[in-house]
């Protein structure tokens, strides 16, 4: 075999290693860790995160805005901060937005739904989000319930 | 006196492992800076990449197809009692990129380029041709060896993506087309699962590590063969054996420093 085959045999071999890499970044995963520059963080403070995690979408009428990237306990306040990495194309959420931390289906995983409010101002890179709603913790939820039932006469 | 000629053999084999190992060190230490004149002369490593890599491709391509399509069909048995087949995309992609393709590849790579690779040395050892070029002043482990070690370090990683890729593909092949797992919800969910760099570039990573041991591993064990037929022989079940162990070994710590 030539020299000249054997080295169009290897660059086809090195295409199709790029075309499954390709493949792999565009098709199979998401390439968000890589777009992650872009946007603002906002942080907004809960009572109970629940099982939210790093990397949670944080959704706008059940569309994807954006990521949480970090999430931290405050000692001061005993509360948990969550930082919200916002893509800067929606960049016009009123500073009145609320924040509720939902769970994707009964068992799935939990996700931060961000609720627009109606004041003129809108959130800057490095704002605070006011209104937040905590995780409904369900062995909360079945202990009131207990509490309640019990309760009656 | 059973007894102390089994000690005896046991204590031979262990100081013959670590002179071994330690053979294998000094080999390495010889290799990195023989390097060079690959990176001057990449056609050489061209030619080993094709014979390595290249002649790689059906067997790693049909193992991917056919590993994609055990996943896929097993994960929808399992997935289909928990009424979340729509999940088959996550399981097939998540176990492919992170764990299987890697690891698969590796060892079918061990088997396939990493054998031929150490049978080629060691005969060129045990026919005098290392000698001859080193009595020409041509250093051996310029023209022979380093070429080698680095076309199949390069060939793992580059075998492992169409492992991945092909893999997938068999995956969905089962789930959507056989199956009748939603075509949408296969590609969101992974999508939605699989991070690039945490899982995709992770696995990449493993794949240049097992890469670069497994083709240490394969001419070294060439280069160290006893120069005769059985010796090559040896030195030939030593690569694929050594490969394979360091592979699966090293996976588990890659997998516990990775993915903790």
């Amino acid at each position: 075999m030539n020299s000249r085959t054997v080295e169009i045999m290897v660059g086809l071999f090195v295409v199709a290693a790029l075309a499954a890499a390709l493949a792999l970044a565009l098709k199979v995963s998401n390439l968000t860790g890589l777009e992650g520059g872009s946007g603002y963080k906002v942080y907004a403070y809960f009572n109970d995160i629940g099982g939210l995690k790093v990397g949670a979408p944080v959704t706008a009428a059940g569309v994807t805005v954006g990521r949480v990237i970090a999430i931290d306990y405050d000692p001061k306040n005993y509360e948990a901060k969550v930082t919200l990495l916002i893509r800067s194309k929606y960049n016009d959420f009123p500073v009145d937005t609320s924040a509720s931390i939902y769970t994707a289906g009964l068992l799935g995983e939990q996700y931060i739904a961000l609720s627009p409010g109606a004041s003129m101002q809108n959130l800057k890179n490095g704002d605070q989000i006011r209104y937040t709603q905590s995780a409904l913790v369900l062995e909360q939820i079945i202990g009131k319930f207990l509490t309640n039932f019990a309760s009656k006469p | 006196m059973s007894l102390l000629d089994g000690l005896q053999s046991l204590g031979h084999g262990t100081l013959s492992m670590l002179a071994r190992m330690g053979r294998a060190g000094l080999f390495l230490g010889r290799l990195m800076p023989s390097l060079d004149m690959s990176l001057r002369r990449p056609g050489l490593v061209v030619r080993e990449l094709y014979a390595s890599g290249v002649l790689s491709f059906v067997i790693v391509a049909v193992s991917g197809l056919f590993v994609g399509m055990v996943l896929g069909l097993q994960g929808y048995i399992t997935l289909s009692k928990f009424n979340a087949v729509n999940s088959l995309g996550v399981v097939v992609a998540l176990s492919l990129v992170r764990e299987l393709g890697p690891v698969l590849t590796a060892l079918l790579f061990a088997g396939r380029a990493g054998s031929a690779l150490t049978a080629e040395i060691g005969l060129m050892k045990s026919t005098e041709q290392l000698s001859a070029m080193e009595m020409m002043a041509v250093d051996p482990f310029r023209r022979i060896i380093g070429p080698r070690f680095l076309a199949a370090f390069i060939a793992v990683p580059l075998l492992t993506l169409i492992f991945d890729a092909v893999g997938v593909f068999g995956g969905y092949l089962v789930g959507v087309a056989m199956l009748g797992v939603d075509n949408g919800l296969f590609w969101s969910a992974m999508h939605g699962a699989v991070s690039f760099r945490a899982d995709v570039l992770s696995g990449l990573l493993k794949s240049v590590v097992f890469g670069f041991v497994g083709a240490w591993i394969a001419v070294f064990n060439g280069y160290d063969a006893v120069p005769n037929a059985s010796g090559v022989s040896r030195a030939t079940t030593r690569t694929v054996v050594n490969a394979s162990l360091a592979v699966l070994g090293l996976d588990f710590l890659l997998t516990a420093w990775l993915f903790s």
